[in-house]
């Protein structure tokens, strides 16, 4: 009766987005099913729903970025995963086993296996970086002997030997993340979750972290969960991507898939943090809406993937035989996919820019007229 | 002044030591779980139990709000069950005891309460138990905060202390009172004075060192 009583329950959930049969899902550290998370109404604030119907697992091994402005339910999210929090509809699984389910000791030794690294690095100031590291061991019970042995080879990992008798106060940001990862690895985890974990530091600081995530992944063989509203963070590290948006997943896939055919405003609007404002001030400002005598038409041409967008120019010029100006670019790559845009000026007359169009069209590239400069 | 008059100041800094040094411990015995307790146990906290920590609050103002000396009096046949006697120094540690106890229990609450809560979550997301939170990170946490708050606590019992003398609980207060004040010698008025204030700033100044040696938040090298 209960089975058929939950089978039944399972159906009155809300169906969006379509859950299809998932494929990897015997091989998912990660996997949410169907899981709403309502923070109820509290002292004069309306309720919140901050995650509804969400849907999505985590390749074993993968390192996955969740991305989403603030307020999208990404910390709701990590401590679903965590265990911090329950779901009021759903499941989570980490690592086959139903942390959602969990309670009081079962819950404390599942979340044991669960590693977890944060933004203001939350190292304890009274203990040396040494026994920071230690302090999960010690939460699980390990001989103090086995601690040391393991704190000095975590030390080595993170490449922070020489700071074992620091104290937080008297280490860099970067040196802090470090033993934040160290102490998240210190119980051999097999997910590490990263919550905003490099927005605290530098853009060179960043990239060593980064750096090291990735060795760590490489290496340890780690399922690493990047919670960022940094594109530049899932840019350089992740492989896969979800994208969310007001407590929805929005868009989910390979990273170089969803970042070069973005189909929402939000990923878009991400995208566009890493190309800039694609048309500098000094261009759009003169912008006009028609052409003038000896304007150019103004044309902005998306590049991505291994579409040719590098040879683009010269083609043009060759094969069209229009002078063609480069007013702007900006190129970068994406999970290993060139991504950028072109901003070209061409000839406003003899249809110039007609012709351009059709090229570009003809030849599947996205391109839109922005207008027109004298 | 003769030795007698200086003989009786240093047995009443004595007395004084001994009352406010076991009133201190005992106070701290009930005092630092109870703080810890109120810290950690509104909604949502980690010993959640929202009506006893409103019960235990209320409990501890009402202590807290009733004026030592009428304390004293008020208790004084609790005071003979315990210490068999409400006349001396010993007994006058049982109200000293019972006036310093909430007193320190808010101090505490308020020191465990500045301990960043990313900090608990964090050990949580470790899996912690809540008594693993309390001792590995709380307690370790605020020691700066805990030790300047006994450090206040004490330098109070060394105040009340020279008010149990009115119901002959010894001490410097009472010789303060009985000599400089009633027999009119202001050489043993000042004396006691002075002893007071060089035990106040002594307290003080120790607890200020240990705090900062065992605050790791400021740079030592």
């Amino acid at each position: 009766m209960n089975a058929h009583q939950s089978l039944l329950t399972g159906q009155a959930l809300p169906s969006f987005p379509a859950v299809a049969p998932d494929p990897s899902v015997s091989d998912a550290m990660v996997r949410f099913e169907a899981v709403s998370k309502i923070y109820p109404a509290h002292r004069g604030k309306p309720s919140v729903r901050a995650l509804e119907a969400i849907d999505f697992s985590i390749p074993r091994g993968s390192i996955t970025g969740v991305i989403g402005r603030s307020g999208a339910g990404k910390s709701s999210l990590v401590r679903l995963i965590n265990g911090l929090e329950k779901p009021n509809a759903g499941r989570v699984i980490v690592d086959g086993s139903d942390i959602s389910g969990l309670a009081g000791h079962g819950l404390r030794l599942a979340q044991r296996s669960i590693g977890m690294i944060f933004q203001h690095f939350n190292l304890l100031s009274s203990r040396t970086a040494a026994d920071n590291i230690a302090l999960p061991l010690e939460i699980a019970g390990w001989s103090k002997s086995d601690i040391a042995v393991r704190v000095s080879e975590l030390l080595d990992l993170v490449g922070i030997a020489d700071k074992f008798d620091r104290y937080p106060s008297e280490l860099s940001g970067g040196q802090k993340q470090r033993v934040g990862i160290a102490r998240a690895l210190a119980t051999r985890p097999s997910v590490l979750l990263s919550d905003e974990a490099t927005s605290a530091l530098d853009p060179q600081t960043t990239r060593s972290i980064l750096d090291l995530l990735a060795n760590i992944n490489r290496e340890l063989g780690v399922t690493i969960v990047l919670i960022t509203h940094e594109m530049s963070v899932v840019r350089q590290l992740a492989k896969e991507v979800v994208v969310l948006d007001a407590g929805h997943i929005v868009e989910k896939g390979h990273v170089a898939d969803i970042f070069t055919h973005p189909r929402q405003a939000i990923t878009q609007s991400f995208l566009s943090e890493v190309l800039g404002d694609a048309v500098p001030v000094s261009l759009s400002s003169r912008l006009q809406p028609q052409p003038g005598p000896g304007s150019q038409a103004v044309i902005r041409v998306l590049v991505r993937g291994m579409d040719g967008g590098a040879t683009l120019v010269a083609r043009l010029a060759r094969e069209l035989a229009i002078d063609v100006a480069l007013l702007s670019a900006r190129v970068d790559e994406i999970g290993g996919q060139p991504i950028g845009s072109l901003t070209l000026g061409v000839p406003a007359n003899d249809a110039g820019a007609t012709q351009v169009l059709a090229y570009l069209s003809q030849h599947h590239f996205s391109a839109e007229r922005l207008g027109y400069v004298a | 002044m003769s030795l007698d008059l200086i003989n009786l100041i240093v047995q009443a800094t004595w007395e004084s030591l001994f009352m406010v040094g076991v009133a201190a411990i005992i106070a701290t015995l009930f005092g630092l779980p109870i703080g810890i307790f109120l810290a950690t146990s509104r909604k949502g906290e980690l010993f959640a139990a929202p009506a006893v920590n409103s019960a235990l609050g209320i409990i501890v103002n009402a202590t807290r709000s009733t004026p030592f000396i009428i304390l004293v009096v008020a208790i004084i046949p609790f005071t003979r069950l315990v210490a068999g006697t409400s006349i001396g120094s010993g007994a006058a540690i049982v109200p000293l005891s019972i006036a310093a106890t909430p007193f320190i229990a808010r101090l505490v609450e308020g020191a465990i309460r500045e301990v960043d809560a990313g900090l608990i979550e964090t050990a949580s997301s470790f899996g912690a138990s809540p008594l693993q939170v309390v001792f590995k990170v709380l307690i370790p946490e605020a020691l700066p905060g805990l030790v300047l708050a006994l450090t206040l606590a004490v330098v109070s019992l060394i105040g009340y202390s020279a008010m149990v003398g009115a119901v002959g609980g010894g001490g410097l207060g009472d010789l303060g009172i009985r000599y400089g004040y009633q027999r009119f010698m202001p050489d043993m008025m000042l004396a006691v004075v002075v002893v007071l204030i060089a035990l106040v700033q002594t307290v003080q100044t120790v607890g200020d060192y240990l705090a900062r040696r065992v605050n790791r938040r400021l740079r030592h090298r």
